[in-house]
């Protein structure tokens, strides 16, 4: 029988509480549905493409396996929404990894980005927070991206043919984030990171 | 004013202004107009619009049918219209896909197609739009045409633009209207500032950011969500619903209702986990479908004449029997493919809102074809085509038809059973499991060598259809529409079946022979092409995927010319540059052969041979020139295969965005790779059993390429800038297979026949 809970969590940084009507519930769809999160896809629902990834206390997550009733109360859920930075109500600021995927170009339908850049986010942050500060060669991203190798949690797609687009943005963010601190952007206002794009309307709630 | 374009002007109510320019995107091949869509002065048939904006500032719209696939079109496009307009890239809006708003019947984004047909459409109405404007500001500012300058979407008198005026200041208030003429003057390309950059794709950093969702994130007001229950086979009937998993899916808080027509049912929730949940427990007895023919039979069963409904010689030159008895030499081989799927990464979904009381529907979706797809959902919503609206809304990278269609029409018709708007997703088991494959195919060929020539040349192809694409005359083919009883469109005729694209080599043979054998995948009432009812399905659904036919045809061309090679002791490049009276050809053959050092040494550690490989093909035999060398390294123990390196030489004309192209040119590799060496879609009985990406007990997955499996790629393009532009979309992906086929052997000796070329089946054909 379903069992109600409610879901408690820092949210991009913000305090969230909603309750769910049966704790089974995977957070994938608690986040696109009742949180109007946009970047977590729906793609296989079993841990085997990576599209569903967020960060659950830093860690990437497959958020379509992940049940409700897992997730710690008051635990630290980042999603793809909330990685660009929104200042003093400014343009948003974008990570490094944003940066550096717009700059090689990493993606051609960009169904793949979300868990590109979210599991990308959780390694090179765990790899910083074990000291290793040099950029990661091609071979160690495509084994981690492969689901292998230190760090890795399974599988990351894609179906494009992307794969050394987003071989090179990851390193070029590596880069980056080596010299401007791992969980945030650089802190120089650059007008071409800006981007806005008037069609957000029907995605972001709507209900 | 040049004469051709036609400056009509009337009194607008409104409080803005407009120019439109109507044009045509269907009616033009490589920009010419063609005599039917041609008006008797010269100026095209209208089916599609450009429009400038009256107002302050400029701003150009394109009402375009074409759609952005997740291909950069829509970037490339944009670049068309600014460089002929003269504006900026954030003055031109991007409206596509919707059956209300962008006139006309467009056809499908497919084929490679939009680039070489759209842009010198677009090209054309933005250089007539350009001359309205000239010739409003030589009114306004009352001077020379010729002495005005235009940049960043203003106009000025001279080379410092003085008292420029925006496009929509020059338009205001009025409307005009003007018809895209085939004589308006151009820009030179030699004056193109936008044109030929790599300009960054429009839509990515939306993605990027999680700004912009897909068709997967649209919402409406009340919508409520469904979740499909799939029938246990192809060709299994509903019986009846399990009376307790009935009532305890009616328990479930949330679930509205268990809708079902014929074989066709669904859960629908208010909440989308609550439909998942539903869908899940529920229970439906369905009848035993019939079996489909046996994959492991696949191979003689396509040849088999009883599973034939159509042949015939599609190329006859020379005498190619008689060739065959002169030859030296004769060589005769059989290729096989399998059935292979798009698997876009994200499952089909769509959103629909059907008003039967009010007569009228609009549905969202992420079809290739929003009019073909209206006139498909007017028959299964029993609504005159003018009721219906499509709206494109981007999904997953589909690379053919893939599930949209069938996503869309099954979301419209729930909503019209519940009245209230419905968002349908499928599963992954349902993409991997009822998606329009591509089939499997067979390809018989003979060849004769005398020499260094090929004296002879045969190919019969033996394939499924390629082409079951929904439309007005074709509603059949939705899946909720079979589901229902009703019969697919006929099977395809002999042109529109595709299985024979890229089949014709374009090299010079005296004695060339092309066979099509058309293989039924259905059931037929005898001595017709028209499916038997009950609909029985022999072999799994198929229709289009990337390339086609292309891409298995290409493998055994391209194989076994390496085959002739061999036979006539000739070196591949040099065998192919012999018979290739191409200069464009031989180009890119060159270029591919250079970059990659064709003929050097290859080393390999030990345990492994290093192989090296050519293809070469034209794609749909009239269009762009692709020539790839590949290297692969063969693990002698396993069989198993990595290719290491992928050259691309590729010659599509003048190049609109280098790196929008390199970036297709990849994708084409990857996706080359994947489906030779990994990709094939497992069966049993009447029901796909590859319904997940990876092996689980007891049945195989549908996996595709990992990160560590993708090669190096290195990709040269020729750039023809006085030449049109031909697409790219789908170009390079038939060079693949048999480039790596003719690597292996190259390695090993050894000939791989089939995909995909897993480490069993190389294992397998590897010397003792």
């Amino acid at each position: 029988m379903p069992r109600p809970t409610s879901l408690n969590i820092v949210l991009n940084g913000v305090p969230k509480s909603v309750p769910v009507a049966d704790g089974s519930e995977p957070l994938l769809f608690v986040l696109r549905n009742k949180l109007d999160q946009v970047g977590p896809k729906v793609g296989c629902g079993a841990e085997q493409c990576g599209v569903c990834t967020v960060l659950v206390n830093g860690a990437a997550v497959r958020s379509c396996c992940a049940e409700v009733k897992s997730i710690p109360g008051g635990a630290d859920v980042r999603t793809l929404d909330g990685l660009a930075e929104n200042k003093h109500g400014k343009p948003k600021r974008l990570h490094a990894l944003q940066r550096a995927f717009i700059e090689e170009q990493a993606a051609q339908c960009a169904f793949c980005s979300n868990g590109m850049i979210m599991s990308a986010l959780a390694w090179l942050n765990g790899r910083a927070a074990r000291g290793e500060r040099d950029v990661p060669s091609d071979d160690e991203v495509k084994r981690f991206l492969s689901g292998k190798g230190p760090g890795a949690v399974s599988v990351t797609l894609c179906r494009c043919g992307a794969h050394l687009r987003i071989v090179r943005a990851i390193q070029r963010a590596a880069k980056d984030m080596r010299h401007g601190g791992f969980d945030r952007g650089r802190d120089d206002d650059e007008s071409d990171d800006c981007y806005d794009d008037d069609r957000s309307g029907p995605f972001k709630g709507g209900r | 004013m040049n004469t051709a374009v036609q400056l009509s002007r009337r009194r607008f109510l409104a409080a803005s202004g407009h120019l439109t320019v109507g044009f045509s995107l269907t009616a033009t091949l490589n920009g010419l107009a063609t005599a039917a869509s041609t008006t008797p002065d010269g100026r095209l048939a209208v089916d599609s619009w450009l429009e400038i904006s009256g107002g302050n500032d400029t701003l150009v719209t394109i009402y375009a049918g074409k759609v952005e696939l997740g291909t950069g079109v829509r970037t490339a496009l944009t670049q068309i219209v600014a460089e002929e307009l003269s504006v900026t890239f954030q003055q031109v809006a991007y409206v596509q896909g919707d059956t209300d708003r962008t006139p006309g019947s467009q056809g499908y984004t497919a084929g490679s197609k939009t680039i070489q047909n759209e842009g010198p459409s677009l090209r054309m109405a933005a250089a007539t739009a350009f001359q309205g404007l000239l010739g409003l500001a030589a009114a306004q500012f009352g001077v020379a045409a010729s002495q005005l300058r235009a940049k960043h979407g203003r106009i000025g008198v001279g080379e410092h633009q003085r008292g420029s005026k925006t496009y929509g200041q020059l338009v205001g208030g009025l409307t005009y209207q003007m018809t895209s003429s085939t004589a308006v003057p151009l820009k030179p390309t030699s004056e193109y500032l936008i044109v030929g950059k790599s300009v960054k794709r429009v839509d990515l950093p939306g993605r990027f950011t999680a700004k912009t969702g897909f068709l997967s994130e649209f919402k409406l007001p009340g919508m409520l969500h469904a979740r499909v229950v799939r029938p246990a086979g192809r060709n299994a009937a509903f019986v009846g619903f399990d009376a307790a998993s009935l009532a305890s899916v009616q328990s479930i808080p949330g679930v509205v209702q268990v809708v079902r027509q014929g074989h066709f049912v669904a859960v629908v929730a208010t909440d989308e986990y609550a439909a998942m949940v539903g869908a899940r427990t529920l229970r439906v007895n369905w009848s035993a479908g019939a079996a489909m023919i046996p994959q492991s039979m696949l191979r003689t069963a396509l040849q088999d004449p009883a599973n034939v409904y159509a042949s015939g010689n599609e190329i006859n030159t020379g005498n190619v029997d008689a060739a065959l008895a002169a030859s030296a030499a004769t060589v005769s081989s059989s290729y096989f493919t399998p059935f292979q799927m798009h698997a876009s990464l994200g499952p089909s979904c769509a959103v629909a809102d059907v008003r039967i009381g009010e007569q009228r529907a609009t549905v969202w979706s992420a079809t290739q074809g929003p009019f073909p797809l209206r006139g498909a959902l007017s028959v299964l919503l029993g609504l005159p085509e003018t009721s219906v609206r499509v709206i494109y809304v981007e999904g997953s990278g589909c690379y053919g038809h893939n599930g949209a269609d069938d996503v869309a029409a099954e979301a419209a018709l729930v909503s019209k059973l519940v009245g209230k708007p419905i968002r349908l997703q499928w599963t992954r088991a349902d993409e991997h499991g009822w998606e329009p494959l591509t089939p499997a195919m067979v390809h018989n060929m003979r060849g004769g060598v005398a020499g260094m020539s090929c004296m002879a040349w045969e190919h019969a192809v033996y394939s499924p259809s390629h082409n079951a694409r929904p439309s007005l005359a074709g509603a059949g083919n939705l899946l909720p529409m079979q589901h229902q009883g009703r019969a697919p469109a006929d099977a395809p005729n002999l042109g529109a079946n595709s299985a024979t694209r890229n089949a014709p080599v374009t090299y010079t043979f005296a004695n060339n022979r092309l066979i099509r054998n058309f293989v039924k995948s259905f059931n037929l009432v005898p001595g017709t092409r028209k499916a038997a009812l009950p609909l029985t399905w022999s072999l799994p659904r198929s229709s289009a995927l990337r390339g086609l036919g292309g891409f298995s045809n290409s493998f055994a061309n391209e194989s076994f010319m390496d085959e002739l090679a061999k036979k006539a002791n000739a070196d591949p490049l040099a065998f192919r540059l012999q018979h290739t009276g191409d200069a464009r050809a031989a180009a890119v053959l060159q270029a591919a052969a250079d970059r990659a050092g064709w003929g050097r040494a290859l080393s390999a550690p030990r345990g492994f041979a290093a192989g090296r490989g050519i293809g070469f093909l034209r794609y749909e035999t009239i269009e762009a020139y692709v020539a790839t060398v590949v290297e692969v390294l063969v693990n002698k123990k396993t069989g198993a295969v990595q290719v290491t390196r992928v050259v691309v030489a590729h010659d599509c004309g003048m190049i609109i965005n280098p790196d929008g192209l390199r970036s297709q040119i990849e994708g084409n590799v990857i996706q080359g790779v994947s489906r030779t060496l990994k990709e094939e879609v497992s069966y049993s009985g009447d029901r796909i059993t590859s319904t997940a990406w990876e092996d689980k007990p007891g049945e195989l997955g549908y996996s595709v390429l990992n990160f560590d499996e993708v090669p190096d790629i290195e990709i040269v393009l020729i750039d023809r800038p006085s030449e049109p532009s031909w697409g790219a979309g789908e170009a390079a992906i038939g060079c693949l297979p048999g480039a790596i086929g003719n690597a292996i052997c190259n390695a090993t000796g050894a000939r791989v026949r089939s995909l995909p070329m897993t480490p069993a089946v190389v294992k397998a054909a590897l010397p003792a």
